[in-house]
C-alpha cells in the first residue's frame, strides 16, 4: 500500500460544496457505524496495551531485552525449552528462539514502537503535506509551478526505497525509531500535498471565498478562516487511512534488518526471523503477524468510519463492506444533501428539481 | 490532433525535468551530506586509504555542481576510473562502482533486472485480474452475498501486510503441505516451466494483497458511474443491466484503474523487495537491502536512480494512457 | 385506448411524499406538460411513466398505463421493451445524459440493437439517419465524434435523434431545454414541434417554464407539492387560470414587455470601466473572455447584462468587483481608478448555495464586512446584523442559523444582506435569481429594487434571462462572446433592437399566449426556408 492508493482513496478534486460537518455531527455519524466503533474499541485497547507496557511486564514479572539462556535449547539451535515454545506461568507466551527473550513483553512494547513510529510520522507527514499543498495553492503561478513540481518528485519517488537508502547513509548512533518516523514522514508528504493542494484550489474559487474578499479581508485572514476549516475533512480522511500504512511500512523496514533494530523490540523485527522457527515457536510467527494484522485492520475500519463521517456520500463509494445500513441512515440524516447537487447544476438555467435528488 | 501531440511533447518534457530532478535530489542527499562523505560513501569497513581513494573519486574538493556535473557526465557518457592500482572505464549509463567489491554498479543491476521484473510483471498481471474482477463483480452483485463477500476479503488483503501473507503462505504451501517447492529463481531462458512454478507462490502472495485496492478502486468507480445521468439514459432505453455494468459502468472504472496502477508502480517496486528478500529472489530489491545493510553508497544510490527512472517512465506512459482512455483530460 | 392513461399515481421516498395520487390520460399524438416549481413531484412522474422507480427504494401506488403496458404489474422484460420502443426520453442535460466514451452514433446504435434483431452496420446507418433527421449537419461524420465534442445544442439534438431511433408513441421530454442558451432552446423546441407534427408522436414535457410549455403543447397540468393544482387545454389555463396558485405562478413570470416601474436613476456617475479587456490562456489557446467593454452607472440606477453563455458576462462581474484584474482597460469609481475590492463595491452571487460558508452561521457571514473594517464592539456587530437581516426579510433570529437550514431564496437574502453591511454603492448581481423558483424569484427581484429606491444604490445585474433583466433595468447592455453588442436605455433596445443578434434573442424568447407563440415560431421558421 502506498500513498497512491491513500490518494485514490481521499475523494481528490470535489469542489462542490463541502459538508456541514461540525464536530458533533461528525459524533452522530461515526457512532451509528458498528464496524467503526468495535474498531476505536480495539485500536483504544491497543494504545493502552503501549502505553501501559512497563505496567504489563511488570505484573508479568519479565522485561523485553533480558537474555534467558537457561531456556533455549544451544545444543538444536536455539529453540526454547518447554512446550509451545516455552509458554508457562512465568513466560506467558513463551521465549523467543536464540536469545530466550521474554516473548510477552516485546509483544507489548513493540506495540509501543509500532504505534508511536506510526503516528509520529503520520504527524510530520501531513504537517508537511498540508504546508505545501495549502502554499502551492495560494502562493502565485511560480510558488505553484515550483512546489507542485517538487510534490511530483516526491510522489514518483518510491517511498520504501527512499526510506530504505536514506536509513542507509544515518550514522549509528541515531535513536532508531525516531529516525524511522523522521524518514516516513520525510518522505511520504506527496500525496497529501496533493490532495491538499487540489482542495484549496477548489475551495478557493468558491463563491464564499470570494465575498469573504471583498469584504475587505487579507489573504492570511482568509486563508485561515475560510480555507483551512474547509480542508480539515480531506486531511483527517488522509491521516485517518495513513496511520495503518505507516505501521506496515515500518513492519516492512524492520522485518528487512533496516528500521528498528534489537534490542528495541517491533513486530516487524520480531517477523524477521520468524520463519526459520515457525516449527519449533510457532507463536514467534503468529503473534506479530496477528497484532500486524488486526492493527491495521483496526486503523483501516476506523479510518473507514471517519471518512464515513467526515463525506458520506464520497464515503459511500469507497465503504469496505460492513458500514451499510449505518450510512444509509446518516445519508438519510444528513437530508438537505439534496438541494446541494440540484442547485450547483442549474448553471445557465432555472432551478434543479429537489426531487430528483429524493431519489 | 494537435492537441494530443502537443500533450505528447509537454509530457515528454516534463518527464525529462522530473528526471534530471530526481538525479539532483538523490545526489543532493546521499553526496552532500553534512559529515565525511568520503567515510559515508566507503562505508564503515574502509581503510584511511580507501577513504582518501573515493575522496578522489568523487572530487570532494571540487565545488558541488561541478561534483554533480561530473556524476551526470559519467551516466551520460562514462567515465574512468581508479581503482587504487589500475584504472577500469565505466561506460555509459555509469553508476559507479561498489565499493564492497569493485563491480560496476550498471552490471549489477544488469544482472539482478531479470528477476525483479519477472517477479513484479507476473504479479501485476494477476493483481489486476483478481483486482478488477472482485471489483466488477461486486459492483454487479452489490447488495447481495456475494458482494459482501467479496468486500470482506478485500479488506483482509487490504489491512494485510504483504510481507505477512508471504511468509504465512510460504510456511504453509511450502513447508507444511509442501505443494510448491521453496522458490529459487530460475531464468526464464534456462527453463520457463521451472522460472513460472518457483515464482508461483512469490506472485500469488504479492498479487492476493495488491489486488484490494484496485477491487475497492474498481467498484468505487463503477458505483459512481452508475450513478451518473447517462446510465439512467440507458436504463430508460432498455439497455439490460448486464450491459450497462460490462459496457458503459467498466469503461468509466478504466481511466482511474490505470492511473491507480501507475501512480501504484513505486509501491509495488517496495513490495518487490520485500518479496525477493522473503523469498530470497536475487533480484535489485534483495541487493538493495544488502546494500543498505553494509552501507555501499554507489550502490544504492544506483538502485535509487535506476527505481526512480522506471518509476517516472511508467507514470508518464500511465499519463499517454489515461489520455486516451479519458479523452476529455486533453482537451480540458 | 389512451396513449399514456395514469390514476392515482403515488410516489413516496422515504418519507417523502413527492407525488400524491395523481390522474392524468394522454391520447395519441397530443402533447400535455407538467409545469411545476422545484420538489412539485414533475419529474418523478415522467420517471414513473417508464417505470423508473424500480429498485431504487420508492414506493409507488396506484396504474400507470403506457402505450398498452401496465407500468407496475409489467415483468422487467416487458419494461425493457416499453422503454426506448414504446416510449423515449429526452432529458435535462444532455452533456451528462449521454456516455462520454462512446461515440454518439454508436450510443444510438446500441438501443437500436436492444430493440430489434438488426445487424451493427443497418444500425449504425439507422443512427445517422436520425441524426441527420434532427438537424446535425455532415450527420454521417458526426456520428463517430463523442458527446464532449459538440455543443449543448448538438447534444440535445443527439439525445432527441436516440429517442426517435425506435419510433417510439410517446415522447417524455424532462426538462430539455433547461440548460441551454435561449436560442437554441427555440431551436429545440420548434424541432420537437417538427418532429411532432411528422410522426404523430404524443409528447409529455416536463417544465419549469410556462413560456416553455405555452410553445410546446396542447394540454397544461399544473402541479404543486406532488398534486394536481389544474390542468386543461393551453389557452384556458394560462389565459385564463382558474386556481391562485396557477395565478400567482403566472404573475411571477417576468414578461419580455413589462417596463420598469419606477425609476430612481441619478447623474452622478459611481462606476465606470473603460475599455475592459480579460485574456485567458496563452500562445494559440488564448482568447479574450472579455473584449473592449465600456460601460458606466450611475446612483440609483440599474444597468442590465444580458448574454448568453460563454458570452463574458461573468468574467466582465468579477472585473468590476474586483475579483479579477482587466488585462487591460481600468474601472473607475467616484472618479478613481481602483485595483483589487473594495468594500463600496459589493457582489451578490448566482449560487446560493457556495455562496455562504457552510461552517459559519449566517449572522457570522454578514458580519463579516463589519468586523473587517474593525468592528470590536459586539454589541454593535450583532444590532446592525439583525438589523439587516430584518430588512431584507429575515428575522433576528436567524443570527445562530447555519446556511443549511434555509432555502434558496433566503440564502440569496443573507447575500445581500452580507453585501450591505458593507455599506456600498454598487452592487455587482451576477444571475442573482437564476438558481431560484419564479415566484421566489419575483420576490427576491422585489426586495432588491425596494433597497435601490430606499438606499440609492446602483446595480449591475447580470442575467441570461432577458425578461428578468426588462423588469429590473434603466440600460441594459447586450453581451455576445466577449463583446459589447448593443447597449441604450431598456426600452430602446427591447421595442427597438438595433442589432440583428439582439433581434434574434428577443424573437427566440418564449411567450406565455400559445397563439402568440405559433405566430412566432412562424416568424422564426422563415428565415430558415429564405
Amino acid at each position: 500500500m502506498s500513498e497512491a492508493i491513500l490518494a485514490a482513496e481521499v475523494p481528490g478534486t470535489d469542489t462542490t460544496v463541502p459538508g456541514t460537518s461540525g464536530a458533533r455531527q461528525f459524533w452522530r455519524r461515526l457512532r451509528t457505524q458498528r464496524a467503526a466503533l468495535v474498531a476505536a474499541a480495539v485500536v483504544a485497547l491497543l494504545v493502552l496495551v503501549a502505553l501501559a507496557a512497563p505496567l504489563l511486564t511488570a505484573l508479568e514479572g519479565q522485561d523485553p531485552t533480558t537474555y534467558h539462556p537457561s531456556l533455549i535449547d544451544s545444543a538444536r539451535g536455539g529453540v526454547p525449552i518447554g512446550t509451545l515454545g516455552g509458554i508457562s506461568g512465568e513466560h506467558w507466551l513463551g521465549v523467543e528462539p536464540q536469545t530466550g527473550r521474554d516473548l510477552f513483553a516485546r509483544l507489548v512494547y513493540g506495540a509501543r514502537v509500532s504505534l508511536g513510529v506510526a503516528l509520529a510520522a503520520t504527524v510530520i507527514q501531513v504537517a508537511l503535506g498540508v504546508t505545501v499543498g495549502v502554499a502551492a495553492a495560494l502562493g502565485n503561478r511560480w510558488v505553484d509551478q515550483i512546489l507542485s513540481r517538487v510534490t511530483e518528485i516526491i510522489v514518483a519517488l518510491p517511498l520504501m526505497i527512499m526510506a530504505l537508502a536514506l536509513l542507509a547513509i544515518v550514522p549509528p548512533g541515531f535513536p532508531r525509531p525516531v529516525l524511522v518516523s523522521l524518514v516516513i514522514g520525510l518522505v511520504a508528504w506527496g500525496g497529501i500535498a496533493k490532495i491538499t493542494r487540489a482542495h484549496a484550489l477548489g475551495l478557493k474559487n468558491l463563491d464564499y471565498v470570494s465575498a469573504a474578499r471583498l469584504s475587505g479581508w487579507s489573504g492570511f485572514h482568509i486563508a485561515r478562516r475560510e480555507l483551512l476549516p474547509g480542508l480539515a475533512a480531506p486531511v483527517i480522511t488522509y491521516a485517518a487511512l495513513a496511520a495503518p500504512v505507516n505501521i506496515a511500512i515500518e513492519a516492512a523496514l524492520s522485518f528487512l534488518g533496516v528500521g528498528i533494530k534489537p534490542p528495541t523490540p517491533s513486530w516487524g523485527q520480531m517477523l524477521s526471523s520468524a520463519d526459520v522457527w515457525y516449527q519449533a515457536a510457532p507463536q514467534y510467527l503468529l503473534l506479530p503477524s496477528g497484532a500486524l494484522f488486526v492493527t491495521v485492520l483496526a486503523l483501516t475500519l476506523l479510518g473507514d468510519g471517519v471518512r464515513t463521517a467526515l463525506d458520506p456520500r464520497a464515503a459511500s463509494r469507497l465503504r469496505v463492506g460492513t458500514g451499510r445500513r449505518a450510512e444509509r441512515a446518516a445519508d438519510r440524516a444528513d437530508g438537505a444533501s439534496g438541494d446541494r447537487t440540484a442547485a450547483s447544476g442549474a448553471r445557465t438555467g432555472a432551478s434543479g428539481d429537489r426531487e430528483e435528488a429524493g431519489a | 490532433m494537435s492537441g494530443f501531440g502537443g500533450f505528447l511533447l509537454r509530457r515528454t518534457l516534463g518527464t525529462v525535468v522530473t528526471l534530471l530532478a530526481i538525479s539532483v535530489l538523490v545526489y543532493v542527499v546521499f553526496y552532500a551530506t553534512p559529515g565525511n562523505v568520503a567515510q559515508i560513501s566507503c562505508g564503515p569497513r574502509c581503510s584511511p586509504a580507501q577513504v582518501h581513494q573515493v575522496a578522489e573519486q568523487l572530487r570532494l574538493g571540487d565545488p558541488l555542481y561541478l561534483r554533480y556535473w561530473h556524476f551526470l557526465e559519467g551516466i551520460v557518457a562514462g567515465q574512468d576510473l581508479s581503482t587504487g592500482t589500475s584504472v577500469a572505464h565505466c561506460s555509459a549509463p555509469c553508476l559507479g562502482v561498489s565499493y564492497q567489491d569493485d563491480q560496476q554498479v550498471t552490471g549489477i543491476i544488469l544482472t539482478k533486472l531479470p528477476v525483479s521484473l519477472s517477479l513484479v510483471a507476473g504479479a501485476m498481471v494477476l493483481w489486476l485480474v483478481i483486482g478488477v474482477g472482485t471489483g466488477v463483480l461486486s459492483a454487479w452483485r452489490r447488495g447481495r452475498f456475494t458482494e459482501r463477500v467479496l468486500t470482506g476479503l478485500t479488506l483482509a488483503g487490504w489491512a494485510t501486510p504483504v510481507f505477512v501473507l508471504g511468509l504465512v503462505l510460504m510456511i504453509v504451501v511450502c513447508g507444511q503441505l509442501q505443494l510448491l517447492p521453496f522458490p529459487q529463481y530460475v531464468g526464464f531462458g534456462e527453463d520457463p516451466e521451472q522460472w513460472a512454478w518457483n515464482l508461483l507462490l512469490p506472485w500469488l502472495s504479492f498479487a492476493l494483497v495488491e489486488a484490494a485496492p484496485f477491487a475497492r478502486l474498481t467498484r468505487a468507480a463503477m458505483l459512481e458511474t452508475l450513478a451518473e445521468d447517462h446510465i439512467r439514459t440507458f436504463r430508460a432505453y432498455g439497455v439490460s443491466e448486464r450491459t450497462i455494468v460490462v459496457r458503459h459502468a467498466l469503461r468509466g472504472a478504466l481511466a482511474p484503474v490505470i492511473a491507480l496502477n501507475a501512480n501504484n508502480v513505486g509501491s509495488a517496486i517496495g513490495g518487490a523487495v520485500l518479496m525477493e528478500s522473503l523469498f530470497g529472489l536475487p533480484g535489485i530489491g534483495q541487493e538493495l537491502v544488502h546494500a543498505v545493510k553494509v552501507v555501499d553508497l554507489p550502490v544504492v544510490t544506483g538502485m535509487v536512480l535506476v527505481i526512480g527512472f522506471f518509476v517516472v517512465i511508467a507514470n508518464a506512459l500511465a499519463d499517454v494512457l489515461f489520455a486516451v482512455a479519458d479523452r476529455r483530460v486533453v482537451l480540458a | 385506448m389512451s396513449l399514456v392513461d395514469v390514476s392515482g399515481l403515488t410516489v413516496e421516498f422515504g418519507a417523502l411524499r413527492a407525488v400524491d395520487g395523481l390522474s392524468f390520460t394522454l391520447e395519441k399524438g397530443a402533447a400535455l406538460a407538467l409545469v411545476g416549481e422545484s420538489g412539485s413531484g414533475k419529474s418523478t412522474v415522467a420517471g414513473a411513466l417508464l417505470g423508473l422507480h424500480r429498485g431504487t427504494g420508492a414506493r409507488v401506488g396506484g396504474t400507470v398505463r403506457v402505450a398498452g403496458t401496465d407500468v407496475g404489474a409489467a415483468s422487467e422484460q416487458e419494461l425493457r421493451r416499453l422503454r426506448g420502443a414504446g416510449a423515449a426520453m429526452v432529458f435535462q442535460d444532455p452533456l451528462s445524459s449521454l456516455d462520454p466514451y462512446y461515440a454518439v452514433g454508436d450510443q444510438i446504435a446500441e438501443v437500436l440493437r436492444v430493440h430489434g434483431r438488426i445487424s451493427r452496420r443497418a444500425a449504425r446507418a439507422r443512427a445517422v439517419e436520425v441524426l441527420d433527421r434532427v438537424g446535425i449537419p455532415d450527420a454521417a461524420r458526426r456520428a463517430r465524434s463523442r458527446p464532449h465534442e459538440f455543443s449543448g445544442g448538438m447534444r440535445q439534438r443527439a439525445l432527441i435523434a436516440m429517442s426517435l431511433a425506435c419510433s417510439p408513441d410517446l415522447l417524455i421530454a424532462d426538462e430539455p431545454t433547461t440548460a441551454l442558451d435561449v436560442t437554441v432552446q427555440a431551436q429545440i423546441l420548434d424541432l420537437l414541434h417538427t418532429l411532432r407534427e411528422e410522426t404523430g408522436m404524443g409528447l409529455l414535457l416536463v417544465t419549469h417554464d410556462v413560456g416553455v410549455a405555452a410553445e410546446s403543447v396542447d394540454e397544461v397540468l399544473v402541479m404543486r407539492h406532488g398534486r394536481q393544482v389544474e390542468h386543461g387545454p393551453v389557452a384556458d389555463v394560462l389565459g385564463r387560470p382558474a386556481h391562485a396558485y396557477t395565478r400567482a405562478l403566472l404573475d411571477a413570470v417576468p414578461r419580455l414587455d413589462a417596463r420598469r416601474d419606477t425609476s430612481v436613476a441619478g447623474d452622478e456617475v459611481v462606476l465606470e470601466a473603460t475599455g475592459l479587456r480579460r485574456r485567458f490562456g496563452r500562445g494559440r489557446r488564448a482568447f479574450d473572455a472579455v473584449d473592449d467593454i465600456s460601460l458606466t452607472v450611475r446612483r440609483g440606477e440599474t444597468l442590465g447584462v444580458v448574454g448568453e453563455s460563454g458570452s463574458g458576462k461573468t468574467t466582465l462581474g468579477r472585473m468590476l468587483v474586483g475579483l479579477l484584474e482587466p488585462t487591460s482597460g481600468t474601472v473607475r469609481h467616484d472618479g478613481r481608478t481602483r485595483t483589487g475590492t473594495d468594500p463600496s463595491v459589493q457582489m451578490v452571487f448566482q449560487d446560493p448555495v457556495s455562496s455562504l460558508n457552510p461552517r459559519r452561521s449566517v449572522g457570522e457571514s454578514v458580519a463579516d464586512p463589519l468586523r473587517a473594517r474593525g468592528e470590536k464592539d459586539e454589541r454593535a456587530v450583532r444590532e446592525r446584523v439583525t438589523g439587516l437581516l430584518e430588512r431584507v426579510g429575515l428575522e433576528a433570529a436567524h443570527y445562530d442559523r447555519y446556511p443549511h437550514e434555509f432555502s434558496g431564496g433566503q440564502r440569496q437574502r443573507v447575500g445581500i444582506a452580507r453585501a450591505l453591511a458593507a455599506e456600498p454603492r454598487v452592487i455587482v448581481c451576477d444571475e442573482p435569481v437564476s438558481a431560484l423558483d419564479v415566484t421566489t424569484q419575483a420576490q427576491v427581484i422585489d426586495l432588491l429594487g425596494e433597497l435601490q429606491r430606499e438606499l440609492g444604490l446602483a446595480l449591475v445585474f447580470i442575467a441570461h434571462d432577458l425578461a428578468v433583466v426588462r423588469q429590473v433595468s434603466d440600460r441594459v447592455l447586450v453581451m455576445r462572446r466577449g463583446r459589447a453588442v448593443e447597449s441604450g436605455p431598456a426600452d430602446r433596445i427591447y421595442e427597438q433592437p438595433q442589432d440583428p443578434y439582439t433581434r434574434q434573442l428577443l424573437a427566440a424568447v418564449p411567450a406565455l399566449d400559445p397563439a402568440l407563440a405559433a405566430e412566432r415560431r412562424a416568424a422564426r421558421r422563415e428565415p430558415a426556408v429564405a
